[in-house]
């Protein structure tokens, strides 16, 4: 049905083409609001719409001086490298359980899978404000509420289902005869691992730790209860941008994440049609 | 082969009996694949699910009404709350040990607001009392029902009395009572005065966003869901990536960029009035209230809506849509009886991931919500942070773990948690 067949009747061609339009809108409804921000960072006032000067293409409607803000600001650079100090180290203990776990589950008999699998799982489905909840009463009484350690702990729990999701779909495909043979021809447990089946499964791991890295680098409900001043990321230096003096920093805040999210997002697409690639399926 | 006989079991190569050689060999894979899976398991037993049981424990645990005021509450069993008498002098020569403990040990203000969510006005008394007790001598100086009374005549009310009598046990079902507007009196449970009432419609403004917000999902993603499973693939992988595109954004920059579209003074309104849709005097108000939160929802669940339509409807044959209209259905028969519930699976498990998704919201009706259009999420968040009643926002999120878990439940049983899939 993706083209119309010669001999469409007038109604056929008008539901036809109104039905495009109204997919059309929708599709608008999901990017422009992401688009919009884009030209709207680079506006020369502290205004959260577009000027005449703008409207007009006008050169001195433009400028960078909220991306030299933020650049510039001591907050936004604190918040800035905190989170890049976090969100890494949660995302290598997410990978290396979450990994070690996924190809446990993916043996042929596992006790208990379904339970685990749900326990596994369950902090994508927990509310955040559940778990925050819940991580700063306890983490208060261990003496991990504030810290550093605490933050990233918690941000690893939540990149674990990720993890485990990506990691088990790519376990699928994975043709166990393989690592048999390896077996067969005198590699012992490690060297089969590393040297067969870690390389057919990277980018289901990849992928897993990009999404890991992207729940933590853009979490903010958990480390809002959990951390303490000196571990105030970038979403949280946004939230209460937003909540209270809501600046035009933001916008260059949020342009720079829109291109992190765009190459993240390149790099899983490409990393999925590889992963197909191996399996022997061609890319979809 | 002549000398096997057959008459027992079947032997392995080292002269074990077959079946507890699998069987051992079994047991091996089984253990092999659990030490695989206990250090994570042990990690998120520690990290995630016992700071969920202890927040869980803190709605029923009301320990510290015992732990502060110890004699009172043993002297005070022998006491009937439902009569018209105040206790006797026992009760009130314990209460003044007790408070005079605690209030050496500062610990009278803590079960004085503990009791105050249950009787408003307790924590005054409670504490106006503590600060003179202290000085007391609380051997030989009875009687302490009088002097207590004169100290403040707040130990003269009867309501006081069975509200300590009430919560005086080591658990109490009073903070989940107190989060469906209930409470618990001295003849069981009641119903709390009409300005104490906001938990219960809060939670049905939860359920009632959450459900609109599902509904305006599947409005919006069954079409583009279609689109996407009927056209060449090259395509839709082009168009699947608008899609993605803001699955993969910062919840943070979306919500941001709802703000800023939808402020009065915003890029909505301002076309709206070029337009000349809306009048300059009267421009929409869009934040801040249901509607806001609505649409800023919308937009950031309809990737997990249209992602399982999409995936299921991509495994539809549609040659049945062409057998139907040869065999003269319209085409609205062809898709109502024929197309629609083969992609019933792809709106059931899609409803129930956003309406999941949906009722545990925080920051989005924070930022967007205003007063109107908050969620109970932060109302939890409120307790938890602001006015200190721990219980009651551990008890409400009870509430909502309940709610979330069954849907997990649901979901697990029609679509299995194996088939989540992301992007």
């Amino acid at each position: 049905m993706s083209a119309l067949p010669p001999y469409a009747t007038t109604g056929q061609r008008v539901w036809f083409y109104s039905f495009r339009v109204i997919c059309g809108l929708i599709f608008f409804f999901l990017i422009a609001p992401i688009i919009v921000i884009i030209p709207l960072s680079f506006n020369a006032q502290d205004f959260f719409t577009f000027t005449p000067e703008m409207l007009r293409l006008d050169p001195e409607g433009f400028s960078l001086k909220h991306y030299r803000d933020f650049f510039s600001n001591d907050s936004w650079q604190s918040a800035m490298w905190n989170s890049l100090q976090i969100a890494p180290v949660a995302t290598l203990l997410s990978v290396g359980f979450g990994t070690l776990a996924a190809i446990g589950l993916s043996q042929q008999h596992v006790p208990f899978r379904r339970a685990i699998m749900a326990i596994l799982i369950s902090p994508m489905i927990v509310p955040l404000i559940i778990s925050a909840a819940g991580m700063y009463f306890f983490y208060s009484k261990i003496g991990l509420q504030g810290s550093y350690l605490g933050v990233v702990l918690a941000h690893a729990a939540l990149g674990i289902p990720f993890v485990i999701i990506t990691v088990t779909a790519t376990l699928v495909g994975f043709d166990r005869s393989l690592t048999r043979a390896a077996a067969n021809m005198g590699a012992n447990p490690v060297t089969t691992f590393f040297r067969v089946q870690m390389p057919l499964i990277l980018p289901g791991v990849i992928s897993g730790g990009l999404f890991a890295f992207i729940t933590s680098f853009d979490e903010v409900v958990v480390v809002l209860f959990v951390g303490s001043a000196g571990q105030k990321t970038l979403p949280w230096q946004m939230f209460i941008g937003l909540r209270e003096q809501i600046s035009p920093t933001i916008l260059a805040v949020a342009t720079l994440l829109v291109a992190i999210s765009i190459a993240l997002l390149t790099v899983v697409e490409l990393l999925r049609r590889r992963s197909e690639r191996l399996r022997g399926m061609s890319p979809s | 082969m002549s000398d096997i006989t057959q008459t027992g079991p079947m032997l392995a190569a080292d002269g074990t009996p077959l079946k507890r050689s699998l069987a051992r060999a079994l047991r091996m894979q089984k253990i092999r694949a659990l030490m695989l899976i206990a250090p994570l398991l042990l990690f998120i037993l520690v990290t995630f699910i016992l700071p969920i049981g202890d927040m869980l424990y803190r709605s029923v645990d009301n320990r510290i009404v015992q732990n502060t005021l110890p004699r009172t509450v043993v002297a005070i069993s022998a006491w009937d709350p439902a009569s018209d008498e105040l206790p006797g002098e026992a009760v009130y020569a314990a209460l003044a040990a007790d408070l005079k403990d605690a209030a050496e040990a500062k610990t009278h203000t803590r079960v004085a607001k503990r009791l105050n969510y249950e009787n408003p006005g307790m924590a005054s008394v409670f504490r106006k009392s503590g600060r003179k007790v202290k000085k007391w001598n609380v051997t030989d100086e009875g009687p302490y029902k009088e002097r207590l009374i004169e100290l403040n005549d707040g130990w003269a009310d009867l309501e006081l009395w069975r509200t300590v009598a009430t919560y005086s046990s080591a658990h109490t079902m009073g903070y989940f009572l107190n989060a469906v507007d209930l409470k618990l009196g001295s003849e069981g449970v009641e119903v709390r005065p009409e300005d104490e009432r906001i938990y219960n419609t809060m939670l049905i403004r939860t359920m009632r966003m959450s459900l609109i917000i599902t509904f305006s999902c599947i409005m919006l993603g069954y079409p583009v869901a279609w689109l996407l499973a009927n056209l060449p693939t090259s395509k839709a992988n082009l168009l699947l990536i608008l899609v993605l595109l803001p699955f993969w954004t910062s919840l943070l920059v979306r919500t941001s960029a709802w703000k800023i579209l939808l402020q009065q003074q915003g890029v909505i309104n301002d076309t709206l009035v070029w337009l000349g849709v809306v009048d300059d005097a009267n421009r929409l108000v869009l934040i801040n209230n249901e509607l806001g939160t609505i649409i800023a929802m919308t937009h950031i669940l309809l990737p997990f809506m249209i992602l399982p339509m999409y995936s299921v409807m991509q495994t539809i044959n549609p040659s049945y849509l062409r057998a139907a209209k040869s065999l003269g259905a319209t085409n609205w028969t062809a898709f109502w009886r024929v197309y629609f519930p083969q992609t019933v699976p792809g709106i059931g498990a899609g409803s129930i991931l956003v309406f999941i998704l949906a009722v545990g919201y925080y920051i989005t009706p924070a930022l967007v919500g205003g007063t109107k259009g908050t969620f109970i999420s932060n109302l939890i968040a409120y307790h938890i942070s602001t006015s200190g009643n721990w219980g009651l926002g551990a008890a409400l999120g009870a509430i909502l773990l309940a709610v979330v878990l069954l849907l997990y439940w649901v979901y697990d049983k029609i679509v299995g948690i194996d088939n989540v899939k992301l992007g």
